[in-house]
């Protein structure tokens, strides 16, 4: 089997603090990491080539050459190889303009049995690449997919997410499936494997090798925009409740019976 | 100094120890071991053979690496470097004295986690002194083997090893040192057996026992190196082994750093937290400054055992000064946690009775200062 | 299809649409609340009608109620095909709808079934789409929507535009705005929109959709939510959580990072990644306040949180914060909150 993976090298979120004094975002010293959902995607990926010998996964990711360093650890998990879509051409992109890219990039790559995309990215949290991608490509989806129940002549059985149950799903290769969380433990880098991926080349396509259409592609090519950008209000300072355990849960108590709250 | 790839695996170090490590750092010291699952798991991500060449299961990596993901594992669990033995004086002995029979047979398991290997030199008349040693493995012409007989103390990996690297006179003519050889011996073989676990200060998940040898038969295939070789073969791999040993103690300096980093920010007293108190913060400085100088000194050995330089100097001193540096940002950090620091529920307390054993073994501080004085002074 | 997009003229689109997501028969509650702001929005650009998208079989009952939640006009797909959502069904009858009707803005939810479909209609339709807004309003020049919605972790709200291409379109969190007034027996047009769906279109096949009773979280509803962080310190910690939420009429929820250490099931989670929340009382114990989680619940009508430490995060939004160990407070809260 041939599994391609989407993958994303995001700014930790959790780490992202905002300045008190001038309420911007501080991402000095904020790290790079894979998206967390990805990471599940490549994991099921790699539990698939795990599973059905000769298999192999390729990652690809759009973004500034620095994100070579989150391909090197997708290598370093045991992924065959990567791609990263790398040009001035991409940047500003939103989820229209870059699914373009990575579905063409993805045509250039020509032969597939499953895409693995995460969920969602943890900076935009949109959702809508993989969908998307599965569109241009003119693919079946399972977005949410919490289990991969099955996969044998040409088809997957999954499991869907609902936020209020699941659905089982079968779903004719090739296919895209976006993984959430619960769908395994991703697994560690292994020493071996960063060794080996410091030996392995990164393929870099830009705009020409992977014949994009200019008007598909790019913040110029994007029909949303931003119009502008703000740190949300932070709520004005409560009250610290000070004294025991004992003292302080009678004062809340109290409180909260005056304001009617109980 | 550092590659990209060394801040890969310091990232996957530092994964694995905060995932896998931290969360059962005090159940393992409290029940003496870790579960044989951890031990597959550390295997299975290639921490037992960092190293060790590909040839017998390792990643052919080098020494800053070892003592990388030796520092990161050590700021969380001080113990924890004992799932990395077969990277040092578990392994080293094998790699580079084995016969390519030995190294198949009893190094390639244990960087795959399946067997657990020990080193034992130490005995109870000679721990700094390897001279007198009393353990004999003589010829026997009639029975076509070595027979050994003698104790060995104080074995890191004693109680659980399925095989030791055993350093034993095999000349009682020859004077001094030149009558030892190293052999390989399994602990299923007639007349092995151990001690009881000794009940230590603390690492207790990094489990030691005497081994005890009562006519055990040694196939003439076991003998690693050279007759005559043993304690040519236990200097060498020492050199090396004092790095490792200088980067636990490291990590469990900065890791103690840490404890009393977070600790001093969450304790109030006085109104504010006791961060904002000039002598907690100024032993914040003085703990980190001697962190970091300590850390200097490691990866320069490191560094030099990698380029192939002789590093008999620079190991020792890298040892000395984290074993002694670990302790003096122990007992600052406990001391930041005052009263809750004594307590078993703070990770700093099993830190701080594990940092006194880092300037105690693989030779104590002052035998350190000897090897580094003598060569001040040749 | 032909293209939509720059040079699109904008003037042929008109009207306000809710995509009306049902699931066996059942209008999702995200849907009335689309229809009250969808209103909202229709009035401010004025001149406009409000409808409704409603795919599925049996669909009077459902119609009735979109019509009695404000609905001027509701389009239906009637078709055993479209009975429960299926990804390439959905997206060709929705599609063909908006070629056909050419509405200005189609509202979703973002729900697991609007954040599947309206992807791919908008890279099928090639318009914008933007996911997962907060905040809609019309920008009274050019009447077109601003959608404003959470990124990098909540820590950054965006406003966002889709200044040449229709429709302009938006998933919506739920819980988010207003519930629609409910008229009884208020009605309008019904005009089914025409279905050139087959069955092999559809490529996937559905074998089972299963409704479990999770424990029944419902933090969107709750009234008191108490949540549990890692100051629990482990999973055991939950069952003092739950014993208080269970006192108090509460639901349980839980931070990120207990949810990551495996302590509970993802779906107690709040916050960015887990379930936006607003309750009467929240009550944070042992939750340091990553950004992440206070933007699931800082707009809470009352929130105290219990930390042991002083300049936990969580503190700037809690309205009283309690400085302790949650193991000492939290019995005390239970013994005197009746």
């Amino acid at each position: 089997m041939k599994i391609l993976v989407c993958a994303k090298q995001v700014p930790n979120t959790n780490e992202v603090k905002i300045n008190p004094e001038t309420g911007t975002l501080i991402r000095d010293g904020v790290e790079s990491i894979l998206n967390p959902d990805d990471d599940n995607a490549l994991e099921a990926a790699l539990q698939l080539k795990d599973a059905n010998e000769g298999s192999t996964v390729t990652v690809v990711s759009m973004g500034p050459p620095q994100a070579k360093d989150m391909l090197i650890e997708c290598l370093a998990k045991g992924a065959d190889d990567a791609i990263l879509l790398s040009s001035r051409a991409f940047g500003g992109a939103d989820t229209w303009a870059t699914s373009n890219t990575i579905a063409a990039a993805i045509r250039k790559i020509g032969d597939y049995d499953i895409i693995f995309a995460g969920r969602q990215a943890i900076d935009g949290d949109t959702a809508q690449v993989g969908p998307q991608i599965a569109e241009r490509l003119n693919l079946p989806q399972v977005t949410y997919v919490e289990e991969v129940l099955k996969c044998e002549d040409k088809k997957v059985t999954v499991k869907r997410q609902l936020e209020d149950g699941y659905e089982i799903i079968e779903i004719p290769m090739p296919c895209l499936l976006t993984a959430v969380k619960e769908l395994n433990t991703p697994r560690y880098m292994s020493v071996k494997g960063i060794y080996e991926a410091y030996e392995k080349e990164i393929t870099v396509w830009d705009e020409k090798d992977i014949e994009a259409d200019p008007n598909q592609i790019g913040i110029k090519s994007s029909p949303t925009r931003v119009f502008r950008s703000f740190t949300p209000a932070p709520k004005g300072k409560g009250v610290m409740i000070e004294g025991t355990p004992k003292e302080a849960a009678a004062k809340v108590v109290d409180e909260l019976k005056k304001k009617h709250f109980l | 100094m550092f590659e990209q790839k060394h801040e890969m695996l310091r990232k996957l170090a530092r994964e694995f120890a905060v995932n896998e490590l931290e969360p059962i750092a005090a159940d393992a010291e409290k029940e003496g071991g870790y579960p044989k699952e951890l031990w597959q798991k550390a295997a299975r991500y290639g921490f037992g053979g960092i190293t060790i060449p590909k040839e017998y299961g390792g990643a052919g990596g080098d020494y800053k690496s070892l003592a990388i993901v030796v520092e990161e594992f050590c700021k969380k669990d001080a113990s924890a470097s004992s799932l990395l033995m077969s990277n040092s004086l578990s392994g080293a002995p094998y790699l580079y004295y084995g016969t390519e029979e030995q190294k198949q047979k009893y190094l390639k398991p244990m960087v795959l986690g399946e067997k657990i290997g020990a080193f034992a030199l130490t005995e109870p008349g000679a721990g700094s002194d390897s001279g007198a040693t009393q353990t004999t493995c003589l010829w026997d012409e009639e029975q076509g083997c070595y027979i050994l007989n003698g104790r060995k103390c104080f074995i890191t990996m004693g109680p659980i090893c399925d095989y030791a690297v055993v350093f034993a006179k095999s000349n009682l003519e020859a004077k001094g040192t030149r009558g030892i050889s190293a052999f390989i011996v399994e602990a299923s073989w007639d007349g092995f057996s151990r001690g009881k676990a000794e009940e230590k200060m603390g690492m207790h998940a990094s489990v030691t026992s005497d081994l005890i040898f009562n006519n055990v038969k040694v196939p003439k295939e076991n003998l690693l190196g050279k007759e005559g070789q043993g304690f040519k073969i236990a200097m060498g791999i020492l050199d090396a082994g004092r790095v490792t040993v200088a980067a636990q103690g490291l990590g469990i300096g900065a890791g103690c750093l840490d404890l009393a980093i977070q600790y001093s920010k969450e304790r109030v007293q006085f109104g504010k937290p006791i961060c904002k108190l000039q002598d907690v913060a100024f032993k914040l400085a003085d703990m980190a400054t001697e962190v970091e100088a300590t850390r200097m000194l490691v990866y320069n050995v490191a560094d030099k055992l990698d380029k192939h330089e002789t590093v008999t100097l620079q190991a020792a001193m890298a040892k000395y000064k984290a074993g002694e540096m670990c302790n003096q940002v122990a007992y600052k950090a406990l001391q930041i946690h005052g009263g809750y620091g004594y307590m078993q529920d703070y990770a700093i307390e099993r830190m701080t009775r594990a940092a006194r054993l880092v300037s105690i073994y693989e030779g104590t501080s002052e035998i350190q200062k000897l090897v580094i004085s003598g060569n001040l002074l040749k | 299809m032909a293209e939509i997009g720059k040079g699109t003229d904008l003037s042929a689109y008109k009207n306000v649409w809710v995509f009306a997501e049902q699931r066996g028969g059942v209008i999702t509650p995200v849907v009335f609340e689309l229809l009250g702001k969808g209103r909202e929005l229709a009035s401010d650009i004025g001149d406009v009608k409000l409808c409704a998208l409603l795919l599925g079989e049996d669909l009077e009952d459902m119609t009735k109620q979109l019509f009695e939640a404000g609905a001027d006009i509701v389009y239906t797909a009637n078709s055993s095909l479209l009975k429960d959502y299926n990804a390439d069904g959905y997206t060709k009858v929705v599609s063909d709808a908006i070629g056909e009707f050419k509405p200005e803005i189609v509202m979703y939810g973002a729900t697991h079934i609007g954040r599947d479909l309206a992807p791919r209609i908008a890279a099928r339709v090639n318009t914008g789409l933007t996911a997962d807004c907060t905040k809609l309003d019309i920008d009274p020049e050019t009447k077109g929507i601003l959608q404003t919605r959470p990124a990098f972790g909540g820590n950054l709200m965006a406003t966002i535009k889709c200044p040449n291409h229709r429709p302009q379109m938006s998933t919506v969190r739920p819980g988010v705005m207003d519930k629609a007034e409910v008229v009884p027996g208020r009605t309008g047009e019904v005009i089914p929109v025409t279905l050139t769906l087959t069955e092999s279109d559809i490529r996937t096949k559905i074998i089972e959709i299963v409704k479990t009773a999770k424990d029944m979280v419902s933090l969107t509803d709750a009234e008191i939510i108490v949540s549990g962080g890692a100051g629990l310190g482990d999973a055991s910690g939950f069952e003092l959580i739950q014993k208080f939420a269970d006192q108090i009429g509460g639901v349980v929820g839980a931070s990120r990072a207990a949810v990551d250490s495996g302590w509970i099931d993802h779906s107690h989670q709040v916050g960015q990644t887990g379930t936006t929340v607003k309750p009467k009382i929240y009550i944070a114990c042992g939750i340091s306040g990553a950004i992440q989680h206070l933007a699931g619940m800082q707009t809470s009508d009352l929130i105290i949180a219990i930390n042991k430490s002083p300049i936990a995060p969580i503190f700037e939004v809690a309205d009283y914060g309690i400085v302790g160990d949650l193991y000492q407070v939290i019995p005390e809260l239970m013994e005197v909150w009746g």
